[in-house]
């Protein structure tokens, strides 16, 4: 594997800029979706360097920052409970619920415990048979299939002590509601590369012909994040809306027929509400009534929590491109990653996050001190 | 979510929108306390210290320089919970031992004697414990140290992981060695001495049975051997560190705090071996935050920075070092990058533990 230092060549990286600069002629709002990308964004600088007319705006693609409380409140009340494993993806351990976060039951006693594979968790269903494993499934239409492969194998095997807390969501219905919103200034968007390498592209052309918006599949590289800019203006400048596949190296029209037989099994379409937007139709999953008895929700019935949003924060405009992270009087003073007043700001692929650990500081190029090329040390 | 409204057009009420509530300070001690970064500073800046009633710096500074009987002294103590046990490169005998020796390395002394406190969870293997203290006696020998006194408790099954070790340790400052980050001025050149991320890396790959394609061996090694190198060039080296729990975020903005000059880091010249940079690229980590455990960055006068360099590479423990930055007047306090396309970014202080991202 060798690609990360040929997807951030700063030669190939200038070219890209010098023809983004020389196709744009006039100001253009470009939607990157996914969490992901908006950390690469920012952790680069490729904001700084792309020519003013190109604005980014930060989508609400941060599976993490979008959990709702509701759901966060819930993990929390079966992580807590005697005799529960609690088994989570690393960075929902932060996420602070109405009063808490896992970090927190862990340290009350709760059995919390970090994997980097939900089939880890299912593992662990299966060395500690007399405990309940919880695996909290969470994220966009990428960790779906293996969250949903666990719950597939916990019946093969028939392992009983296993369920999924789910709280997955999908990404067309919320450029959809996106667009329909009358504030809306996006223009274009980056569609998230590996959310489009296990959909396909197939769910875009609609949106792209009903809002006569240009969609493009883009990677998480810098250069890829340049090369999907770079044909979206094209396409911007030539008035033209099509879905284009900017990510073919990990994204097939058809995506992955497997993952999405997976999902088509296991879960089934619901309304899901994002934290710190709202409910957006049909925009999650559930799993199947066909597996109703692996629902961590039904299992536990978790009732009578109170789950309590405080005075509203300014992430919502921020997630529509109303406002940048550190236009809104609460960052970086009473709303940091330690503190987070908002959703943006908990996980590092918030927008608000990732503005400030790169960002905090307004720097000219002057200022961050001429490169040390000409130094007589190096 | 208790205030939302179902809007069934599918449209978005952006005014609607609400937020989570905020995460104020813990009632109890959680795993970032001991992360080393924001969260670790701040229990002992708040909790530590106003009990103690020590000096101010006590506590703050890897090890403490002492006057004592007319000579410098360097004091310093890390205990060692390591899991597990072995791990490819070295074994917590081994850290326990280059731990302190680095940590006193880096105020300049040449460490010389160790205390070492073992305690023993009931049920370990006496050979595993064996294997330990053989580990230990090794690297002593190899850092030149010697294991003067210590002390062994066992604890009940389940209050402890196998085994801990806490190891204090003191060397001879040299006459005319200060050491310190209020010493930093801008025009400093920073200096690492080699690859960093290494050691964190190796751990995560046995700890959670992660596969990166090739097996990455902890860097852990006695660094004081190489100080006195870079020491036997210019007495007048500014501040050391050994970048272990945070990385070299944290140890860059340690320094960028406690001296009040900004640092500047080319990013691009940061080196990072492509195994320890695609394992963190797969888990969503920044190699500039992952531990190491046999490097060190150091703040070198300009007009030395050449000659430093150059007996750096000398050394088997230095022969990677590279220039990685400098400091400057702009931005007191603050770290900041240059990255590879151009742009700039804040190095921020970790806050707690460096957490894998979902996806």
């Amino acid at each position: 594997m060798k690609y990360i230092d040929e997807f951030q060549d700063p030669d190939l990286a200038r070219r890209l800029l010098d023809e983004i600069r020389s196709t744009v002629t006039r100001p253009w709002a470009l939607m990157e979706v996914c969490g992901g990308q908006t950390h690469t964004i920012i952790r680069h600088g490729i904001d700084q360097l792309l020519p003013d007319e190109v604005e980014l705006i930060h989508g609400p693609g941060c599976p993490v920052c979008v959990t709702p409380l509701e759901v966060i409140d819930k993990a929390l009340a079966i992580a807590s409970r005697p005799g529960v494993i609690f088994c989570s993806f690393g960075d929902m351990l932060r996420v602070p619920g109405t009063d808490r976060d896992l970090f927190q039951v862990r340290s009350e006693g709760g059995d919390v415990r970090v994997v980097y594979s939900p089939l880890d968790a299912l593992r662990v269903a299966q060395q500690n048979p007399d405990r309940e494993v919880v695996f909290f499934g969470i994220g966009f239409e990428t960790t779906a299939p293996p969250n949903a492969m666990t719950v597939y194998q916990a019946r093969k095997l028939g392992i009983p002590n296993f369920s999924l807390l789910v709280s997955h969501v999908r990404v067309p219905p919320a450029i959809d509601a996106i667009m329909r919103s009358p504030s809306c200034r996006v223009q274009a968007f980056l569609a998230a590369g590996h959310v489009c390498s296990v959909m396909g592209t197939g769910e875009y052309p609609d949106l792209a012909e009903r809002y006569e918006v240009p969609i493009v599949v883009t990677g998480f590289e810098p250069l890829d994040i340049l090369e999907g800019v770079r044909r979206t203006v094209l396409q911007l400048e030539r008035g033209e809306h099509t879905v284009d596949n900017a990510y073919p190296r990990a994204v097939r029209p058809e995506g992955n027929p497997a993952a999405r037989a997976m999902l088509a099994d296991v879960f089934e379409v619901t309304d899901r509400s994002w934290r710190g937007i709202g409910v957006i139709p049909d925009s999650g999953w559930r799993l199947s009534p066909r597996y109703r008895e692996y629902d961590a929700e039904h299992r536990f019935s978790v009732t009578g929590i109170d789950t309590r949003e405080p005075a509203a924060c300014r992430s919502g405009e921020v997630l529509q491109g109303l406002l940048k992270p550190h236009e809104c009087e609460a960052f970086g003073t009473s709303c940091t990653p330690r503190t987070p007043l908002g959703a943006t700001m908990v996980s590092s692929e918030g927008a608000c996050a990732a503005y400030y650990l790169y960002r905090r500081l307004d720097l000219t190029p002057a200022a961050a001190s001429d490169s040390l090329e000409g130094s007589a040390v190096v | 979510m208790s205030e939302t409204t179902e809007v069934r057009a599918g449209a978005l009420d952006v005014l609607g929108w609400t937020c989570p509530a905020p995460l104020r300070n813990q009632p109890r001690v959680v795993m970032g306390h001991g992360g080393g970064g924001a969260m670790s500073a701040e229990l002992v800046e708040h909790l530590f210290l106003p009990a103690f009633g020590g000096p101010d710096l006590a506590g703050t500074v890897d090890a403490a320089a002492l006057e004592l009987g007319g000579a410098r002294l360097a004091f310093s103590t890390d205990s060692f919970v390591v899991r597990p046990l072995f791990f490819p490169g070295g074994s917590i005998g081994d850290l326990a031992v280059n731990g302190t020796v680095n940590d006193l390395a880096m105020s300049g002394a040449r460490p010389a004697y160790l205390s070492c406190g073992f305690i023993l969870e009931e049920g370990v293997e006496l050979s595993v414990v064996q294997r330990v203290a053989e580990a230990l006696g090794a690297a002593a020998r190899t850092a030149g140290v010697e294991v003067v006194t210590g002390d062994t408790k066992v604890v009940e099954a389940g209050h402890g992981d196998g085994i801990f070790i806490n190891t204090s340790g003191i060397g001879l400052i040299p006459h005319g060695v200060d050491l310190r980050p209020q010493r930093v001025v801008p025009g400093d050149v920073v200096i690492v001495s080699g690859p960093v991320g290494v050691h964190g890396v190796a751990i995560m790959s046995v700890r959670e049975g992660l596969e990166f394609g090739v097996e990455i061996e902890s860097d852990c090694a006695p660094l004081a051997g190489l100080v006195e190198a870079m020491l036997a060039v210019t007495e007048d080296l500014h501040v050391l560190r050994d970048p272990t729990r945070g990385g070299l975020a944290a140890a860059l903005n340690e320094i960028a705090s406690a001296s009040g000059t900004g640092v500047v880091v080319q990013e691009r010249a940061v080196p990072v071996p492509a195994a320890v940079a695609n394992a963190c690229a797969v888990l969503g980590l920044d190699p500039m935050y992952v531990a190491n455990e046999g490097k060190l960055v150091a703040f070198v006068p300009r007009e030395h920075a050449d000659a430093v360099l150059a007996a750096m590479r000398a050394h088997p423990l230095g022969r990677e070092a590279a220039v990685i930055g400098e400091a400057v007047e702009a931005h007191p306090g603050m770290v900041v990058a240059r990255t590879g396309l151009g742009g700039t970014r804040v190095v921020d202080m970790p806050l707690g533990e460096q957490l894998p991202r979902i996806c």
